[in-house]
């Protein structure tokens, strides 16, 4: 079975500052992580291929930082790993992102499954997996939280919130995961040694892709941030005082039934 | 291969009204939809266009017919068998027929787990971008483009989106943010059957099954009130005394992630970035400490209270009303004041 994983690197949201002036990000001395969701879709392809053996490929676009991510990945059990990083591909929406992802996925060929996570915490679009699968031309389910391949189909239980939707297709099809699907494994010190001690990430640019440049990066995204700013909440907390619990619960109850909340 | 492309010059006076494509559930609409038309409806009047609601489906033609009564001034119901149960291909092709046929200038969808499966597929196929998960849309008072603002890095910064050169400019809105259209008895609008060119090999998906899940349903969107617990808690036990309160004051129990993460309580209760976004009237917070994903789904309540041992603690910077102590307390001398005070009517 030959796998491709979309893995993101991206800034740990619980470590992110905003400068309040500028409204942009201070990315000085913010970890960077393999995006949360495509940590389970690393898992979801390697599990598989416990099973039934094959091929794990980790495909990432970006900075020649993100690197780290795919070395991660591989320390986890891929067997190979390319970075997408040119300056061309600087600016990408989710359009052009999936643009050079499906340009790439086509480059690597013979594929069965593609997994992404559902959505980048950066971002948090949950478009580049499905966006990705409609320019491959392939099946695809998203939300998966359970998978099972039998033969040349694979059955899928995906959430919805209605109730889960059990789902089977023919490969080669897409699957975006979600934190349900798995608990990623730990790499293993063997993992960690192979993966760091060697270079073994392979590093594609544009002249590696057939792709046509109207469709990629800042000037190809039909999407631009018009602007960005940070969310201001103006509030006048009171703190309610008293002596203990006691007083302090009552004179908020006081409060409320005033207001008619109770 | 052939696919669809971005940039190629269209004209964008050729793009007209704005679209609402619903979503339905065995017939039956859900609530996002409402929520969907009445913004649309909003946007519609600043653009001076028309508002439609799309509704595929192969027995839905009643329920497509009521949204009539939100103020609108078109239905589009897709019709056709193979549209029964939802799937990708299915609800994309059709829809994406639609929208090439008629061409729309804007066109939004609900930011649930069916609409953001969809929307990036309809969006791949006629051409155009697409902004994820917004939680505010305006028109630009100058060139009339869609202002579409969502929240990134987990609710850290808000950015807006615009989609200057290519049509329709769609969006997927978060449920839970935009009001709900009013129900009028009387009806302007008209309905119009659609019969999309759908074929069996086109989808290549099969729905196995649905597995109904025989828990009680959580509305946490819909909830006036909702008292929801965090790792303060201490325990899966600790729900019990957030559960108490929630049943005093006719309200619905949520949760930080902390809690669903450490398997206290279910998702369905997640209130957050990655759970549900609500806006009840009051929201209590029983040691929670106010973490940005967590406040992403629930600042817009009209009042927040928090309950808090640590004074410091994020929450009590967005909240109306605070108390520093401890939830064991708390919470029983709050339960035993609203009993003092008589009936907790909403
Ligand atoms: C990508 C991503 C998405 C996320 N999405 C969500 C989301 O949707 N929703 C969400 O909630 N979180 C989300 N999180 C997690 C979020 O960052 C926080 O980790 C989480 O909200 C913390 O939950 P908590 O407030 O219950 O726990 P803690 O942060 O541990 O806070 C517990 C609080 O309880 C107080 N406390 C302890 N004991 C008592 C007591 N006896 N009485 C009173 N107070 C007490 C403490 O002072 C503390 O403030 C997300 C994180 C990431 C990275
Ligand atoms: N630059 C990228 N490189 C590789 N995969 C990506 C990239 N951006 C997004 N993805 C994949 O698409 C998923 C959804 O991302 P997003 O649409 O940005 O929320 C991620 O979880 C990744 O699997």
């Amino acid at each position: 079975m030959k796998i491709i994983v979309c893995v993101k690197q991206v800034p740990d949201t619980n470590e992110v500052r905003i400068n309040q002036e500028t409204g942009t990000l201070i990315r000085d001395g913010v970890p960077s992580i393999i995006n949360p969701d495509d940590k389970n879709a690393i898992e979801g392809a390697l599990a598989l291929k416990d099973i039934h053996g094959g091929h794990v490929t980790v495909l990432s676009m970006g900075p020649p930082q993100a690197k780290e991510a795919l070395k991660e990945a591989l320390a986890m059990g891929a067997d190979e790993a390319v970075l997408l990083s040119d300056r061309a591909f600087a600016g990408s929406d989710t359009w052009a992102t999936s643009t050079i992802l499906a340009a790439a996925i086509e480059a690597i060929g013979g594929y069965d499954i593609i997994f992404c996570g559902r959505q980048a915490i950066d971002g948090d679009t949950a478009q580049v997996g499905p966006e990705t699968a409609e320019f491959l031309n392939i099946p695809q389910v998203t939300y998966a939280k359970h998978i099972k391949a039998v033969g040349d189909r694979v059955q899928i239980t995906r959430y919805t919130e209605y109730g889960d939707y059990v789902i089977e297709a023919k490969m080669p099809l897409l699957l975006t995961a979600i934190k349900e699907l798995n608990e990623p494994r730990f790499p293993s010190v063997r993992g960690i040694f192979k993966a760091y001690s060697t270079d073994d990430v392979k590093v594609w640019t544009l002249d590696d892709l057939k792709i046509d440049m109207t469709q990629i990066g800042l000037k190809g995204s039909p999407t631009n941030v018009f602007r960005s700013f940070v969310p201001v909440k103006e509030k006048n907390s009171l703190i309610i005082e008293g002596q203990n619990g006691k007083e302090k619960a009552a004179a908020l109850i006081n409060k409320l039934t005033d207001l008619k909340l109770v | 291969m052939n696919r669809a492309k971005v940039n190629q010059g269209n004209n964008l006076a050729d793009y007209h009204d704005v679209w609402v494509i619903a979503e339905q559930n065995e017939g039956k609409i859900h609530p996002v939809t409402i929520e969907l038309v009445g913004e649309g409806r909003k946007l519609a009047d600043s653009l001076a266009k028309k508002l439609a609601v799309v509704v595929p489906g192969a027995d839905a033609e009643d329920e497509a017919r009521k949204l009539l009564h939100y103020n609108v001034d078109k239905v589009y119901y897709i019709k056709h068998p193979l549209l029964k149960d939802f799937s990708t291909e299915g609800y994309a092709l059709s829809i994406s027929e639609l929208i090439l046929e008629k061409q729309p200038e804007v066109v939004l969808l609900g930011a649930t787990s069916i609409g953001r499966d969809i929307a990036p597929r309809i969006a791949g196929k006629v051409g155009t971008g697409l902004t994820a998960d917004c939680t505010k849309l305006e028109v630009d008072g100058e060139d009339h483009k869609l202002l579409q603002t969502r929240p990134a890095f987990g609710g850290n910064l808000m950015a807006t989106i615009v989609c200057p050169k290519n049509r329709p400019q769609m969006s997927t809105v978060r449920p839970g943010v935009m009001e709900k259209a009013a129900y009028h008895q009387e009806i302007h609008g008209k309905l119009e059957i659609f019969i999309p060119s759908l074929k069996e090999e086109e989808i290549r998906t099969v729905l196995i099954e649905k597995v109904k899940s025989d828990k009680k349903k959580v509305n946490l969107i819909d909830a006036k009130v909702i008292v929801s617990g965090g790792r303060g808690l201490k325990a899966p036990e600790g729900f019990a005394l957030v559960r108490a309160l929630a049943e005093k004051v006719n309200g619905e129990v949520g949760s930080s992630r902390a809690c669903v993460d450490a398997g206290w309580i279910e998702h369905l209760h997640q209130v957050g970035q990655t759970g549900t976004t609500v806006r009840p009237d009051l929201y209590i917070a029983c040691g929670i400490s106010g973490a940005i994903q967590h406040l992403a789904g629930m600042s817009e309540a009209k009042y927040i209270v928090a309950i808090n041992k640590d004074p410091n603690a994020p929450i009590f910077k967005v909240c109306d009303y605070g108390i520093v102590g401890d939830i064991n307390e708390v919470i029983p001398a709050m339960i035993e004041a609203i009993d003092k005070n008589g009936s907790f009517e909403i």
